[in-house]
């Protein structure tokens, strides 16, 4: 596979891509909408609020989406819409301002304030920017306002994490110089971001930043020399405006499992010239650790049938993973829309006559999902499960969002996620 | 725009969701975009029910709003139809659908299904879950029975008083509390005083069960945010009375008994006294053998079993949706020997009631969704035991008190494997147990209070049944402090901010004061400070803070 650096910025970037035939479907969406990424996004930055602007059912949404409701108080809210907003009998502006101070009295601590567009704001067209740099005018430095929509509208789940990363990317400083720097583009857990900075720097690759930084308010440098190493899948709009800021797109899979992190290192390494034995050595021992506790799951997992509805927009790469890696099959590999930019590099991975799927009619999925009868089936909570109660064993796909599995050292984390449900029926005798 | 970070309640459409999920062969369509989907997992999840909820979501796109989403409506219903095919489909909207006035319900209405179709219009924007859950079951069972009502001037005709009565148990539905268990349990009163259950609704109801409710001889009103509609529409088009009494607790479960004893001419008196005649302290061997339920609950004698001295004033904080909060306020003082030091709802529309209840206990309610609100009045009041929601939960994690969940909205852990309903007598030992327990137990405490300086108490030690919570209490003291100065910083300034007013401690009275358990503390020195303010004290010793203990009480 030829993977070359890639500078457009248009939808037409091309890359050499198999031509796999892709079921295209319209119904019924059973997957979250945007407002969902607020649940990480929260965490990830532990400098910023994400306020929603939008119904009681936004708010519901984020707070059922959490599951277990996290303790702390939460860094997000939502200011709820009433009838007197949409009857034009309040100023939606002056609201906003009215609802903002007093979050940001209650929370000083706030560096970073996201307003978040949702379905009924969209549709009355609140103008969130402007909204923003009226506010930006009273609370900057003290506190940055930016804005995004997570609307389910426009964007599905993991999109609201490239929605809000598109929105920090015009603010992120001009790099001084045009010496090369990398720049690994999603959010990772803390312990994954700190493992791949420790890999960097043995092969010598460097300066690393990460973005989204820890604090919001700590934002990387982006310019001429940037190379873009993206470590999810969902992140079109931001990689296109981080192209447009001057910086360079290194195509290449996804650090799931051991090849994908490997191809994905290599992708940074060649720019930096290192390669041949440097580059063997300075993965060797994580690729060593990591084919050690693969080999465990692998004997699970070899041949059986494997079915994903769309969800988070990992089903691909993850997908990948299990039939190559660990030798499963792939019945449908279902996920919510194909950017071929961001994902010929996967999709070239795939084996020959993978049946894709974009977008969802979740009732004949299910139709073709009880046909086929899959060992395992990747789907959301709503349909888990109703699944199991028909005899099928799922994973639960939102599990594989929020948990560290990116790189060497979870790929056997990774393995063990989809191993984990046939272990338990075994395990089970009743 | 309202601020709110954490809510009681779902959008109205979720209430009706609860009403389609409860019920067998209705089918719900909603007008909805992407992502209201997510709805679907409060049952897969927090219930762990085993079907998906009987709903089909149009999820339109912005691509799909220049073009024809009323077509896609009609789309739906028809798809949904022919898939499912319900008796009865409801049809409605979510928030972002009600903003581009479709009018889904009546669309579908114009479709000429060959089934009922109910129009459902829930305003999003003003209403929330429980009101759409009643709006629901009432559109929904007038639909069905508005063929069957008789005409104005109607009388019911006398029971035969050889038929055994039958009455309708309405409200219990699919996320409510408990609401599975306690089915069982006033299934078990009514057969206790002769009384059959006619339709158990929406809980495991069919359109063709809904169709015979006119057979019953009165409703039960189970959950009043839900029921109350209904039943008075049924009370007024059939005749039925409605028993409005809420079998939770032992003084309620008799007084419930005596409410259809008065509904259906039947004398209840042998009910009601067995209920008071016996311990259930007494293992005998006829006893420990029987299946027979005892008709009676465990709890008077519990609490009159001199272990449970140790519970008498123990300061509660109640807060829930209306029916959990009354029947709680008057279980623990009456039947649990408590003290009430705070008590709240969720449940606006009968804020007067919570209000009214308050006051016999010289409180204000406190009548609010803010979380936050809640979390200083909780603060505030310094209890021993919170009685809440799983909101409350957090909250009295976060300070470091024990607490039960009473009512919605719950989590997956309040839908337990094992029988545990809230009402009638078996209701009543659950309460027991569940309220009691998290509690520290009398000698437990003493020993406590006697040596607090052991080294091996931790501080904010709580009972041995109860979870401590893992943080110390200097950050839970911290913490009510933060949540009550939050509190009073988000109030608008009516009052200038208390004085210092030259108040100090002397080192003895600071260091005394220390000894007092920390999830009290800060009440206790609130309190000395204002006892020693009003002397004009400046100077608090150990002297004064037994002086003010002495004046206040405890």
């Amino acid at each position: 596979m030829a993977l070359k650096p890639c500078t457009a910025t248009t939808k037409e970037a091309k890359v050499a891509s198999p031509n796999l035939p892709v079921l295209k479907e319209r119904g019924q969406r059973e997957v979250f909408c945007g407002l969902t990424g607020i649940v990480w996004l929260h965490r990830k930055m532990q400098d910023a609020f994400f306020l929603v602007v939008g119904s009681r059912t936004c708010a519901h949404l984020i707070q059922s989406a959490a599951g277990v409701m996290i303790f702390a108080e939460p860094r997000f809210g939502t200011a709820i819409l009433g009838d007197r907003d949409l009857a034009g009998l309040a100023d939606a502006n002056d609201e906003l301002e009215r609802v903002v101070a007093q979050l940001l009295g209650r929370r000083p601590d706030i560096k970073t304030l996201f307003l978040v567009g949702s379905c009924p704001s969209e549709v009355i067209k609140l103008d969130l920017a402007t909204a923003a740099e009226k506010l930006n005018r009273e609370y900057f430095p003290q506190t940055r306002i930016l804005n995004y929509s997570g609307s389910g509208i426009e964007t599905t789940f993991t999109q609201g994490e490239d929605a809000c990363l598109g929105s920090m990317v015009p603010v992120l400083p001009e790099k001084e110089t045009d010496e090369p720097a990398l720049m690994v583009v999603g959010s990772l857990a803390d312990v994954v971001e700190d493992q791949f900075q420790r890999l960097f720097d043995r092969l010598g690759v460097g300066p690393v930043s990460f973005f989204p930084p820890r604090r919001a308010a700590e934002l990387p440098e982006v310019g001429k020399g940037t190379k873009l190493l993206v470590a999810q899948p969902f992140l079109s709009e931001t990689v296109r405006s981080l192209l447009h800021r001057g910086a360079e797109l290194l195509p290449a899979p996804y650090p799931f499992g051991i090849e994908g992190t490997t191809a994905w290192l290599r992708a940074a390494a060649d720019v930096w010239g290192i390669g041949g034995q440097a580059f063997e050595e300075a993965i060797a021992p994580a690729v060593s650790r990591a084919e050690t506790g693969l080999a465990r799951y692998r004997e699970t997992l070899n041949g059986r049938k494997a079915f994903f509805f769309p969800d988070s927009q990992l089903e691909i790469p993850l997908a990948r993973f299990l039939s190559r890696e660990c030798g499963m099959e792939l019945t449908e590999v279902g996920t919510p829309y194909i950017d071929r930019m961001l994902m010929d590099a996967e999709i070239a991975l795939l084996p020959e006559g993978t049946a894709l799927a974009e977008g969802q009619d979740v009732e004949r999925q299910l139709d073709r999902c009880r046909e086929a009868h899959p060992d395992i089936t990747v789907c959301g909570l709503g349909l888990a499960n109703p699944l199991e109660a028909e005899g099928m064993s799922t994973k639960w796909s939102i599990e594989l969002v929020f948990s560290p599995l990116h790189g060497y050292d979870q790929a056997a984390d990774l393995a063990e996620l989809f191993a984990r449900p046939t272990e338990r029926r075994r395990r089970l005798s009743v | 725009m309202e601020l709110t970070l954490w809510t009681y309640e779902g959008p109205p459409h979720v209430g009706a969701m609860r009403v389609a999920t409860s019920m067998e062969q209705v089918h719900y369509v909603i007008h909805a975009p992407q992502g209201d989907t997510y709805a679907d997992l409060l049952f897969t999840m927090i219930e762990r029910r085993d079907r998906r909820p009987p709903v089909t979501y149009t999820t339109f796109q912005a691509r799909d709003l220049g073009g024809d989403t009323a077509e896609m409506v009609k789309t739906s219903v028809q798809d949904a139809y022919d898939r499912f095919q319900p008796q009865v489909m409801l049809v409605g909207e979510s928030c972002t659908a009600e903003l581009i006035q479709d009018q889904p319900g009546a669309l579908a209405q114009g479709m000429n299904l060959p089934v009922p179709v109910v129009n459902l219009e829930l305003p999003a924007y003003s209403k929330k879950e429980n009101w759409g859950a009643s709006e629901t079951l009432y559109h929904l069972i007038r639909t069905l029975l508005l063929p069957l009502v008789p005409e104005p001037g109607f009388q019911r005709p006398e029971r035969d008083p050889q038929v055994r009565p039958k009455a309708n148990i309405l409200g219990p539905t699919a996320l409510g509390f408990r609401c599975r268990d306690d089915i069982q349990e006033v299934i078990k009163l009514l057969g206790e005083v002769g009384v059959d259950a006619n339709v158990v609704a929406p809980l495991g109801a069919t359109p063709d069960d809904i169709r015979r409710m006119p057979d019953a001889d009165f409703n039960i009103s189970l959950y009043p945010e839900i029921s109350n509609t209904v039943c008075s529409w049924l009370e007024r088009s059939f005749k039925q009375p409605t028993v409005k009494t809420v079998p939770l607790g032992v003084g309620a479960t008799r007084d419930f008994i005596q409410e259809i004893g008065d509904v259906t001419g039947i004398d209840v008196g042998a009910v009601l006294v067995r209920s008071r005649s016996d311990t259930l302290g007494n293992w005998s061997a006829s006893r420990i053998t029987s299946t027979e339920a005892p008709g009676a609950s465990r709890l008077p004698w519990y609490s009159r079993s001199v272990d449970s001295t140790y519970l008498t004033g123990k300061r509660v904080f109640i807060f829930g949706d209306a029916t959990h909060v009354l029947a709680a306020a008057r279980i623990t003082t009456e039947e649990l020997g408590f003290t009430l030091v705070g008590i709240g709802t969720y449940s606006r529309k009968f804020a007067r009631q919570v209000r009214a209840l308050a006051k016999e206990h010289d409180l204000e309610a406190v009548i609010t969704d803010d979380y936050l609100a809640v979390e200083a009045a909780v603060a505030e009041a310094a209890p021993e035991l919170v009685l809440g929601t799983q909101m409350e939960r957090h909250i009295a994690k976060r300070l470091g008190l024990p607490c039960a969940v009473i009512s919605t909205p719950i989590h997956v852990q309040d839908v337990p494997a094992r029988y545990s309903p809230q009402m009638g007598w078996e209701g009543a030992n659950v309460i027991f147990d569940d309220w009691v327990h998290p509690l520290m137990m009398g000698l437990e405490e003493h020993l406590i209070g006697m040596f607090r300086d052991d080294f091996e108490f931790a501080e904010g030690h709580m009972s041995h049944l109860h979870t401590a919570a893992e943080s110390n209490s200097a950050d839970m003291e911290k913490a009510v402090e933060v949540a009550i100065a939050a509190e009073e910083q988000a109030k608008p300034a009516e009052s200038a901010p208390e004085e210092e007013s030259g108040v100090t401690w002397a080192p003895s009275g600071l260091a005394e004061l220390k000894k007092i358990p920390f999830f009290v503390r800060g009440k206790v020195k609130r309190n000395t400070e204002k006892f020693a303010q009003g002397l004009g004290i400046t100077e608090i010793t150990v002297d004064t803070l037994y002086e003010a203990k002495a004046r206040i009480g405890k």
